[in-house]
């Protein structure tokens, strides 16, 4: 029986011919990840592994991205501790403040994440990595914690969902609105265990910031993990970023998979997921026809999820001549700073500035509820970023609608969920 | 091993966010966390958890963020047992490595509710509503997993 992209990486990584869905397999890691929330929990577990030390200081990677700079005293303790950690065990790929980024934002830009790797992270966000070609999931802190000491960790074979792309994303329709339609589609648990496999002919017309951002919200509709092939524009990616060797695995003719959906991309409009799930999605249009327009008080453009150069281009685009609405706080966020580099010579943060936007050095902060944007009760926010959950960004009375770029910088514009179209 | 206890139920898709709020992440104190454990969905849960109570959910508990924080500030509240429908990956994997047993089994979900008094027999997976007089088959752990949650956690099991 052929296997799945997932399948073949996992199997190679295994040391097998052969993997089928379901199978408990230990697989070697070329990278494992950890953030300020998660490490300090993995290093107090590692710290209790009788056998000390780090598996290959080279293939760990902690990026203090979530509260720093530090937003108060105990996150600051947290950064500490993982501070001391890398030095302790010479982490060649530790990043402070100042050449950190957003980790699934930094990592693939500095290179570590290339086709065929295996990863795991102690962030939900790590499966953004399919996007190259790697097979990469989130995991908790004691999987982090035991990935570190032993460079191994344990995988249930997942089995798959395909989900053909076709044709081609009209204008102020991005990344973002495919990954959005598809949760809408499928919902929060429509793919729970399994990979997520984007195939078609539409992938060559998206960009690799529209595949981060759709390879990143996998984990949003349960997925383990999510992929895209490795065609020419993913190899210029790491060729470009990267000097690690890259491995293409390509899906066998027979794979199996659960369930097959096409998706003409020409027939996507931007999409909207309304409080307090991100399978809640309504099309603009849908937004449009509501009797009441849905007022907002902030908008976040930002995030692993859209936090790239692409994402703060088609933002400008919309706000360049044109100022925020009377009352709105738009916070914008570039993911690293090498984007924030970016942004600054193409006089994006100048646009931003103008239109009485705030710019901020790279953090997770607003995403989660942990600082620099929260919100109070009541009130709304229109954000680019990955979860609306009850109290996702704040109290837990406000509303979070998750958007992309276009229609979050148009929003910010209105005071109301809008679209650049208009 | 068995575990006994009262039933806190909810619905679908509690996620990490309601279980532990990102807002107490700054801590990662088990003791400190259970403290605002549920805080976000259901206020008065720590006010009224004894150990041993058991959380009943339907469908995809725990999905949203990979903080182990969410299963530490669960079992540090005194849980025994998660039972749900089905539980988001991340978490799953979390609950186990950390030693917080949990059972799949959408008959018991569905037909236990809040303030039964519940019995789970981990070895058969026999989950017992003493209340109601009902019994329900949810999957036994696999051997490993059994010793996992024997040790009080994946590392405790690997060191020995």
């Amino acid at each position: 029986m052929g296997m799945t992209m997932t399948q073949k990486i996992l199997a190679a990584h295994a040391g097998l011919e052969q993997v089928t869905a379901g199978q408990l397999i230990e697989a070697d890691l070329d990278l494992v990840l950890g953030n300020d929330i998660t490490s300090p929990v993995a290093i107090k577990e590692m710290d209790k592994i009788k056998s000390q030390g780090v598996f290959d200081k080279d293939k760990i990677a902690l990026v203090p991205d979530h509260f720093v700079p530090n937003k108060d005293i105990k996150s600051a303790e947290h950064c500490k501790c993982v501070r001391e950690f890398a030095y302790r065990n010479e982490i060649t790929n530790y990043f402070e403040v100042g050449e950190m980024g957003i980790e699934h934002a930094l990592l693939p830009e500095k290179g570590l994440t290339v086709a065929g790797d295996v990863i795991i992270g102690a962030d939900s966000h790590t499966c953004t990595y399919g996007a190259l070609g790697a097979f990469s999931t989130g995991v908790g802190s004691t999987d982090m914690a035991a990935g570190m000491a032993t460079g191994k960790a344990w995988f249930k074979v997942p089995s798959a969902i395909r989900f053909n792309l076709t044709g081609k994303l009209s204008p102020w329709v991005s990344g973002k609105d495919v990954i959005l339609h598809i949760i809408g589609m499928i919902g929060v648990d429509g793919a729970l265990y399994k990979s997520m496999e984007f195939v078609g002919d539409g992938i060559r017309n998206l960009t690799m910031d529209d595949r981060f951002t759709i390879a990143n919200m996998a984990i949003e509709a349960g997925g383990k993990n999510g992929i895209f092939p490795v065609d020419e524009l993913a190899i210029a990616y790491m060729k470009e970023h990267s000097t690690k060797t890259y491995t293409i695995y390509e899906a066998d003719a027979d794979a199996e998979y659960d369930e097959e959906y096409t998706i003409d991309l020409g027939a996507l409009r931007p999409t909207i997921a309304f409080p307090h799930l991100p399978e809640n999605t309504k099309t603009i249009d849908e937004v449009n026809a509501m009797k009441e327009p849905v007022k907002i008080d902030q908008v976040v453009i930002g995030s692993c999820t859209n936090g790239r150069i692409d994402d703060l281009r088609c933002a400008a685009k919309v706000l360049e001549g044109k100022h925020v609405a009377k009352g709105m706080r738009c916070i914008i966020l570039p993911a690293t700073q090498h984007i924030y580099m970016q942004a600054m010579d193409e006089g994006l943060l100048k646009i931003f500035i103008e239109a009485g936007a705030v710019v901020s050095t790279p953090t997770c902060g607003p995403c989660l509820g942990g600082y620099m944007g929260i919100l109070a009760a009541g009130e709304r926010c229109v954000s680019t970023t990955n979860r609306n959950f009850v109290g996702r960004m704040g109290h837990v009375d406000s509303e979070v609608y998750l958007a992309s770029p276009a229609v979050a910088a148009a929003s910010a514009i209105t005071g109301q969920i809008s679209c650049p179209e208009e | 091993m068995k575990a006994n206890g009262s039933v806190f139920k909810y619905g679908d898709n509690v996620d990490t966010d309601v279980i532990i709020p990102a807002r107490y992440l700054n801590s990662s104190d088990p003791a400190e966390l259970a403290t605002h454990c549920m805080e976000d969905i259901d206020k008065a849960f720590i006010k009224n958890v004894k150990k041993g109570d058991i959380i009943v959910a339907t469908r995809n508990f725990g999905c949203g963020s990979s903080r182990e924080h969410a299963p530490i500030a669960i079992k540090a509240a005194g849980v025994s047992c998660v039972i749900a429908e089905t539980f988001a990956r991340i978490f799953y994997r979390n609950a186990i490595n950390i030693g917080l047993p949990i059972i799949e089994c959408p008959e018991a979900a569905k037909g236990i509710d809040a303030g039964d008094d519940v019995e789970i027999d981990f070895d058969s997976g026999v989950i017992t509503d003493k209340t109601k007089g009902t019994t329900f088959q949810g999957q036994p752990f696999p051997p490993f997993m059994q010793k996992i949650i024997a040790a009080e956690g994946l590392i405790n099991y690997i060191n020995q």
